[in-house]
């Protein structure tokens, strides 16, 4: 792991960060992953698991309830209030494109 | 009049409340001085409400209408994750400031149903990530058996809240521990239920398939009195169930000797501290002599496991917070500009480590190796458990390794991550656990409670709380 990985990651995860943060932070991320690194020591005993993980989880179940609409308890003032900036009732943000 | 609000438990409070002896305005009024005495030293609460006296005043009401439910008039502190209509709830992060929750978490909508009384919110690591209540943006909290330790965390607010007599119960959440290790730190009792017995509906999540809300209180029958109100099925979470739905597992008659199970090996390694193995050893003898027998049984170190799965939730949770639509904005040149200015200075530095740590493992090169590993790693030790518990009833362990240290002097994120060893399982497999006040430990004069934590199968939070019960009622005052 080396800066850019920290620059590429810090990009994906949308966080704008000092040059000095970034090599706080790859110098804690190389003694964290160094340390979780031991999963790959685990043995995993018994047959069937080591299977993908999507395969064990069709096992879950699902969980369903009746399509029908119920009154939710939210506050619509209080969710507007809350925009950073607003236009007739609608959220506003910057043009995407 | 004065209340005994060191010795007032919930189920004191209500026999007074019902038969008069006090108010619950006289209540609040009582915890409201307390507060003002030593919320700025302990900073327990991150907000004060300003309307308890005119809750209280309601609940008084519905008492004098002859109604009674376990927690009228109970003052409650709520931690600051949960979200209660109206009023703040900022996750102790700069990102989430000013906030104000458009909705009732279902477990504050059932403790409104009851007529509690909120005091406020109390202080935790920002967005649960944590084990010290240092992680806040708002000031760490401090412990009220020595003010220049920690609390515990990330429910540490909760704890000292309960602890110092600044409320009579509280809720935390708990992910890794949360709610059992400041309640150990602190000297009160903490239960983490069964993953799904409470709805998290309302609980802003840190990881979703980990996370439980549960109560600290300063006895077991507090804490299962709350649980009790709180546990339940919700169609607002999917994952929530009936506890009762779980079949409890009897091991064996029921008139023989229940069986607890000590994870020795892990207990005697290096890094745990010699008097909390001393104390643990007591408390084995105590349970011991109350009729339990005692066997030998192999745990896992599940750190890297349980650490895994946390950065990628915790990283994909946290995605949400981006200035758009509530929280903290900071204007860029464009919109990811926005995005990159509100995010970089809204998270404090843990939150930033985890985030920029989940999206590492769980890139498309390093995936299989810590995500897929972790997650069939983690479906082999519940298989482990399912089996462990066909033969004992509990799991016994100190509920955290070392007691409660220095502000400031885990500077290194891992050692920190380290004390989490004894906690971290029973959230991995969605068990219950519960810390119950085992004693006290004497640093530099100051003597600092020690806890230790049963484990039970899923839906077996009845039994934490019958064996809960037995071992606190042989404590000894420091």
């Amino acid at each position: 792991m080396n800066i850019t990985d920290v620059e590429n990651l810090a990009n994906l995860a949308r966080i704008e960060l000092s040059e000095v943060e970034k090599k706080e932070l790859l110098s804690d991320m190389k003694g964290i992953l160094d340390y979780v690194k031991q999963i790959e020591e685990v043995n995993l005993p018994k047959a069937g698991f080591d299977r993908p993980v999507k395969a064990r989880l069709w096992h879950a179940n699902n969980v369903w309830r009746e399509d029908k609409l119920e009154p939710r308890d939210f506050s619509k003032e209080l969710i507007l209030e809350q925009f950073p900036d607003k236009q007739d009732g609608f959220l506003k943000v910057k043009k995407i494109l | 009049m004065s209340i005994d609000l060191k010795n007032l438990t919930i189920a004191k409070a209500r026999k007074a409340l019902d038969g008069k002896v006090f108010s619950a305005v006289q209540l609040a009024q009582a915890y409201l001085d307390e507060m003002k005495k030593k919320n700025k030293e302990l900073n327990a609460y991150l907000e004060v409400y300003s309307d308890i006296l005119e809750q209280a005043k309601t609940a008084d009401e519905m008492i004098a209408k002859g109604e009674s439910y376990p927690l009228l008039g109970i003052p409650v502190a709520i931690k600051d994750n949960i979200l209660i209509k109206g009023r703040v709830a900022s996750s102790a992060s700069k990102i989430l400031e000013n906030y104000t929750a458009s909705y009732d978490a279902t477990v504050i909508a059932k403790l409104k149903r009851e007529g509690v009384v909120f005091l406020g919110r109390t202080n935790m690591d920002e967005f649960a990530l944590g084990g010290s209540t240092e992680n806040s943006a708002f000031g760490v909290t401090k412990n009220p058996h020595d003010i220049t330790r920690v609390a515990g965390g990330t429910s540490g607010g909760s704890a000292v809240a309960v602890s110092a007599g600044l409320a009579l119960a509280a809720l935390g959440s708990d992910t890794g521990g949360s709610i059992r290790e400041p309640s150990a730190f602190c000297g009160v009792v903490g239960l983490k239920p069964t993953y799904g017995a409470v709805s998290r509906s309302g609980l802003m999540a840190a990881t979703s398939s980990f996370d439980c809300i549960g109560p600290i209180a300063k006895t077991v029958e507090d804490t299962e009195v709350i649980f009790n109100v709180i546990k339940g099925s919700d169609v607002l979470d999917s994952t929530s169930i009936e506890v009762e739905s779980y079949k409890v597992h009897k091991v064996i008659k029921s008139e023989s000797k229940k069986i607890i199970g000590i994870p020795s090996d892990l207990i005697n390694q290096e890094g745990i501290d010699l008097k909390v193995k001393e104390n643990f050893k007591e408390s084995v003898k105590n349970l011991e002599s109350l009729g339990y027998s005692i066997v030998d049984i192999k745990l896992p170190n599940c750190i890297a496991l349980y650490y895994i799965i946390n950065f990628a939730e915790v990283s994909t949770n946290l995605a949400r917070f981006d200035g758009v639509r509530y929280g903290t904005h900071k204007d860029g040149k464009n919109l990811l500009g926005d995005y990159l200015l509100s995010r970089g200075t809204g998270f404090g530095k843990e939150s930033r480590r985890r985030i920029l740590l989940g999206a590492y493992v769980l890139s498309a090169g390093y995936y299989d190796a810590y995500y897929g590993k972790a997650q069939r790693a983690r479906e082999a030790l519940k298989q482990e458990f399912k089996e462990l518990f066909s033969k004992i009833d509990f799991v016994l362990t100190p509920t955290s390794p070392i007691p409660a240290w220095k502000i400031g002097e885990k500077s290194d994120p891992l050692s920190m991550y380290l004390v989490d060893i004894f906690t971290c399982t029973a959230n991995i497999v969605g068990v219950p656990a519960i810390s119950v006040p085992s004693g006290f430990m004497e640093i530099n004069g100051k003597q600092l409670p020690l806890g230790i934590q049963f484990m039970a199968p899923h839906g077996g939070e009845k039994s934490l709380f019958e064996i809960g019960k037995k071992f606190e009622g042989i404590q000894i005052e420091p």
